[in-house]
């Protein structure tokens, strides 16, 4: 196995397409390494991307954010910008792992790890988050949502690589909320989750609202009816109620060992509707 | 001195029940401690072992001339190496470890290698080719028992086992005393219901890990995280055809066993590489190894039937017990059959256990091996009753308390017990009275666990400079080390400081039964106080010479010898320092030493009560408060008794809740792994109170009970009742994770309930 | 397979080594350095017994690749105490008992120094929730907590 640490983007890209083998790209590593130990994959080569400047940073623009591909959740946690716009993000970062996970642990990897469990890819598709891609035909970006496309695939083609990730401005009076159902209080893989994003009135009417669930289909659901459905509202209970049925409707779950698809469905809608009050809440409180 | 000393509870202590640091605190807060995988040797090879990918296959051919072939490989080794060692008698710890004829569980080892790294002896496995023929299998308790089940593991089926099974059922117990028929027609309310249990893995944070180191002139060191080096020896020795004296085996610090280091896994295949290699060998498992290849421990499938009278008293107890424990026999139905009703005083009283094969690994004891099981379907059903009669669980327990004189339901007489102290100061503490929340339920159960003595042997050596050596064979798993030094000081008079413990290889004692049966502080405090008052006998010996008066007029006292009375003559104290100082003067170094096969052991019970809040949306439990009673008879150390109560409360917390074994229908084991093995972080927990009551053992000179395993008992039920009561529904499978929770909640919203 | 040279600083010592790619921080601090104090209970970052700290930041070791500690400084529980003075946090558990095998000990020290020279004056909660990734099965925490929480308040003077 070879490893490499280059310091631009670009040297990457033509690393990776040279590469005839199975290539990696190593940022926090804690799905690499582990999936390394159990023989899960045998890398013929790892390229480790936190020695390019702009993987590590975590810029202002537009209202939002720019973060790079390498930024552990501990530094997301701890950016005062990020926890005012998306909350809910980083939360759902911050609850991927122990405290030390969250040392190396990346929104990009997690991403593109394509787990129907990963926490923080609900969280960015509620608030329309966008992936900057470098690849050997140059740059693109790409939503979010696009980049996993089955369980433990993702979309990117050889040569691609995420180098950081967008997170645009929101609206006045927006925010966000993201909860997952573990039977521990950490350390758990989601069993199922919600991500809520919501923009409102300055009288409390919601006027746009995204709801993403986890963990119940092979990739994060947009449920768009659901939404839909709290438009308008001030999040009444009945409203509420609606929602949460629209999101079990929309469930496509599995049984496994984390769950049965009676409970991922059943708590989906739970954790909908407590992760809309949330987020309700939140965008109430901000200007 | 007498060496029952009924005044314990009256003598007052100098050094025991006081919490001075422990010998080994130091090592451990820096690192320096070693434990199983922290020895390097010079020369020393890495092995790894091939594992099963079936979970029950015959074994038609193993290749291994490629990985023989790989550079740096230095050994390869199947079954085939021992069996020129074999007495012709088989072996069921050495065909648990590496199979025979057929492998019987997924992960059961099949090969292994030694090599000169990690990196290689891994690339080796991947070269050994293993030609399997898989059979059906079977992983269930109850459809292991049908007639149409695959047999696991022919031969095992003992004379007394019942008809109508299938040949997986290899042994049945039973117990009990009375008229149960008379007894359930005397009672005005009677529930039965039936009881599962998975299996669940003692979760310690240490893998298995040993190095070993053996010439071909039969001679081995070994060196192993074990609870019980003697037993090693034994073992492995007969595995390896040594003689027991040609096998020095060294305990390693030991992270964590909890009964499941009492077994051998890796031991025999460790020495096998390192004789055939020529070099030491060191072998550490993986953590999914340890789940799937070492000992968990049974699951089980019950029935029980109690029947009351309407004012709360049990007119009769029934219970049928049904254990699998993997691949090979085992006892543990039979302490399930025996602790089930021990807690109670019942005239008649039936309990049944049938142990059963199935294609899963061999199981080990996780504290109170089989009482957790059994006592959980009891106390659930006694709280039923609870329930239904509306009768408080407490008083209820207390009126069919065992005591001092109740015949148990599995046969001696109970001498001073403390049950009935404990269930008391759990009606008084503030804990039983406190007002609960919505969604919230108490529960609260007892608990039980015999304690045993078994082979023990200690040396006590006084130093020149009046300071004591003290050594021992049982690896120390709980503090230990510390209260023997205790015992120790407190016997002979001196401090604490100047008593040094240590844990010695097999080559410095004789046998010592395995750190097991809660009986370190029972059985090695008893003859390390006997040993020392055989030091003290010698030292009263070398002040008659200096005094030149006969030995009978010298008395011991607070560390020195003095005269026994007025008419012995008058001299000064002399100090324990005085008379080592001169020892080799006055005819050597003196020392007391005391071999036993140690009898007296007392029992120790206990009751939890636990206050749970359960979210009725999701399911999902949450332990608001705990408190743990149990009787310690004497804690020489509270701080480590506190830390008994608190660890196997926890435990058994993490098994109401979330530990289970899950297996596919492939009868392969689907969460070998720490991520979905889910074992209670600290965020999930309140703080765990201990209350300690001392109801001192007679057959102890301090009044020492073993505490270490009652703990895991209680909880199951504990939980199980409080959740029952919160949601108003019976629960009776563990583990009562969110899934089931809410199924239930939900069908009984719907009206399936 | 070819062996690649680092150099890194470790508890304040300027380190070289030699190791194979896939060779993780946690293998070459035990099998290369010989700092045995770091453990591997699972290596899968799940339980926390091989905590360390890289540049700072409370890592699990088991997660890092060796060849990352290249120009990095890591610090492991060896570095804790001062010479023969323990540090509070080590002092405390001794005190209260915070350990009986004592394998999970040091990375839950680590752990819990990282929290304080992050958070001085943590609540209970917070303790709990930071230490969520350092497994111990046998103490049930209670005792671990308190010596964290009176390690912080002796810290805090």
């Amino acid at each position: 196995m070879k490893y490499v640490a280059p310091s631009s983007a670009e040297e990457v890209s033509r690393i990776l397409v040279g590469e005839n083998g199975i290539s990696k790209i190593l940022a926090g590593g804690t799905d690499l390494l582990v999936q390394m130990k159990s023989g899960l994959i045998e890398p013929d080569l790892i390229v480790d991307i936190k020695k390019i400047p702009e993987t590590k940073e975590i810029k202002s623009m537009d209202g939002g954010f720019r973060i790079g591909a390498a930024v552990s959740g501990s530094e997301v946690k701890d950016h005062t910008g990020l926890n005012r716009l998306v909350p809910g993000v980083v939360e759902a970062l911050d609850l991927i792992g122990s405290t030390q996970i969250q040392g190396r642990c990346t929104m990009a990897g997690n991403l593109c790890n394509a787990s129907p469990a990963a926490d923080c890819v609900p969280a960015l598709a509620a608030v329309e988050a966008s992936a900057n891609i470098v690849g050997p035909k140059g740059n693109r970006k790409c939503k979010i949502e696009e980049i996993p496309i089955s369980p433990g695939k993702n979309s990117l083609k050889q040569g691609e690589f995420i180098v950081s990730i967008d997170i645009p401005d929101r609206p006045p009076h927006s925010s966000d909320a993201y909860l997952r159902f573990t039977p521990r209080t950490e350390m758990d893989i989601a069993v199922v989750s919600a991500a809520v994003a919501l923009s409102l009135t300055k009288d409390g009417v919601c006027e746009n609202a995204r709801i993403v669930l986890g963990a119940v289909a092979p990739t994060i659901l947009f449920v768009e009816d659901a939404s839909e459905t709290l438009i308008g509202t001030k999040l009444d209970e009945v409203s509420l109620q609606k929602m949460s049925d629209q999101c079990e409707a929309a469930c496509n779950a599995i049984s496994d060992k984390r769950g049965t698809i009676s409970f991922r469905t059943e708590v989906s809608g739970v954790l909908a509707k407590r992760a809309a009050k949330i987020a309700y809440k939140r965008a109430g409180e901000r200007s | 001195m007498s060496p029952l000393n009924n005044n314990s509870q009256a003598r007052q202590f100098k050094v025991i029940g006081t919490r001075p640091p422990r010998p080994d605190g130091i090592e451990k807060v820096t690192g320096k401690a070693q434990y199983g995988a922290d020895l390097n040797v010079a020369n020393m090879l890495f092995a790894k072992i091939l594992r099963s990918p079936h979970a029950h296959a015959k074994v038609l051919s193993i290749d291994t001339s490629a990985a023989e072939r790989l550079d740096g490989v230095k050994a390869v080794i199947t079954s085939k190496d021992f069996d020129r060692f074999s007495s012709g008698q088989p072996n069921n710890i050495l065909e648990n470890s590496i199979a025979h004829q057929k492998v019987l569980y997924d992960g059961h080892g099949v090969a292994a290698v030694a090599a000169t790294s990690d990196l290689i002896a891994k690339s080796a496995l991947k070269l050994i080719k293993v030609k399997y023929e898989t059979l059906p299998h079977v992983t269930d308790v109850d459809k292991a028992m049908e007639k149409s089940a695959p047999i696991v593991n022919k031969g095992y089926v003992l004379e007394n086992v019942p008809k109508g099974h299938s040949e997986n059922v290899t042994s049945y117990f039973e117990f009990g005393h009375g008229d149960l028929e008379a007894g359930f027609s005397k009672a005005e309310k009677i529930v039965t219901r039936s009881f599962k249990t998975e299996a669940t893995h003692q979760g310690y944070i240490e893998p298995n890990a040993c190095l070993a180191s053996m010439t071909p002139d039969g001679k081995a060191d070994l060196w192993c995280c074990t609870q019980g080096h003697y037993n090693v020896r034994a073992v492995c020795a007969e595995i390896m055809g040594m003689e027991t004296s040609q096998l020095k085996v060294t305990a390693s610090e030991i992270g964590g066993g909890f009964g499941g280091k009492t077994l051998i896994y890796i031991e025999p295949i460790a020495l096998a590489l390192s004789l055939k290699s020529g070099q030491p060998v060191k072998l550490v498992m993986t953590r999914d190894e340890v789940f799937k290849a070492t000992g968990p421990t049974v699951s089980s499938s019950m029935d029980v039937k109690i029947g009351m009278t309407k004012d709360g008293k049990i007119t009769a107890g029934e219970a049928k017990l049904r254990y699998q424990g993997g691949a090979f026999p085992n006892g543990t139905v039979e302490m399930g059959a025996q602790s089930a009703f021990a807690s109670y005083d019942l005239k008649a009283v039936k309990t049944q256990g049938w142990n059963i094969l199935t294609n899963r690994p061999m199981q080990a004891a996780y504290r109170a091996p089989g009482a957790p099981q059994a006592i959980y379907a009891v106390e659930s059903v006694v709280d039923e009753l609870c329930e239904v009669l509306n009768l408080d669980p407490l008083e209820t327990r207390l009126k069919n308390a065992a005591k001092k004189g109740t015949l148990s339901s599995y046969g001696p007489t109970f001498d001073d017990i403390g049950l009935i102290a404990t269930l008391e100061a759990a009606k008084n503490h503030p804990h039983y009275s406190a007002p609960i929340s919505k969604n919230q339920g108490r529960g609260l159960s007892c608990g039980f666990w015999f304690n045993f003595g078994g082979d023990t042997c200690v040396t006590l050596n006084v130093n020149f400079d009046g300071t004591i050596g003290v050594t021992e064979g049982n690896p120390d798993i709980g503090g230990s080390r510390a209260s023997i030094s205790q015992m120790a000081a407190e016997e002979i008079g001196i401090a604490y400081e100047k008593v040094r413990t240590i844990i010695a290889d097999t080559n410095s004692l004789g046998h010592n039964e395995i750190t097991d049966g809660s009986r370190v502080t029972f059985a090695v405090g008893l003859a390390t106080i006997k040993a020392a008052r055989a030091a003290i006998k010698e030292m009263c010996k070398r002040a008659a010479m200096i005094w030149n008066i006969d030995e009978e007029a010298v008395r011991w006292e607070n560390g020195s010898a003095i005269p026994a009375g007025p008419n012995a003559g008058k001299f000064d104290p002399l100090t324990i320092e005085e008379i080592a100082g001169m020892s080799s003067q006055t005819g050597g170094p003196i020392a007391g030493h005391h071999e036993v096969n140690a009898e007296g052991a007392g029992v120790s019970f206990g009751v939890h009560l636990v206050d749970v809040e359960v979210d009725k949306e999701t399911g999902s439990s949450k332990i608001i408060r705990y408190t743990v009673f149990q009787d310690a008879g004497k804690a020489i150390h509270p701080s480590y008794v506190e830390g008994q109560m608190q660890g196997g409360a926890v435990q058994g917390i993490g098994w109401a809740l979330n530990e289970e074994y899950i297996y596919g229908d492939d009868g392969k084991l689907q969460n070998p792994g720490f991520l979905d093995y889910r074992i209670p972080v600290a965020s999930d927990l309140p703080m765990i109170d201990p209350v300690i009551l001392e109801i001192p053992n007679p057959g102890h000179p301090y009044g020492v009970r073993g505490v270490g395993e009652t703990s895991i008992v209680p909880p199951l039920a504990a939980i199980s009742n409080a959740i029952s009561r919160a949601t108003s529904i019976r629960f009776s499978d563990l583990p009562m994770s969110p899934p089931k929770v809410l199924k239930a909640i939900k069908d009984k919203q719907r009206g399936n309930g | 397979m070819s062996q690649l040279h680092i150099k890194s600083n470790v508890n304040g010592d300027d380190v070289e080594f030699l190791c194979e790619p896939e060779e993780t921080l946690l293998e070459v601090l035990r099998d290369r350095l010989n700092l045995t104090g770091s453990k591997e209970g699972c290596g899968t970052g799940d339980c926390g017994a091989c905590s360390v700290t890289m540049n700072g930041k409370l890592v699990c070791s088991c997660l890092v690749l060796g060849v990352e500690a290249d120009n990095s400084k890591i610090n492991t529980i060896e570095g804790m105490a001062d010479g023969d003075k323990l540090h509070p946090l080590q002092q405390k558990f001794l005190d209260h008992a915070a350990l009986q095998c004592g394998i999970c000990t040091p990375g839950i020290l680590v752990a819990a120094k990282a929290l304080l020279e992050k958070n001085p004056s943590p609540s209970e909660t917070e303790v709990r929730y930071w230490l969520a990734g350092n497994l111990c099965r046998c103490t049930g925490y209670d005792k671990i907590i308190r010596a964290v929480m009176d390690a912080a308040e002796e810290m805090r003077g």
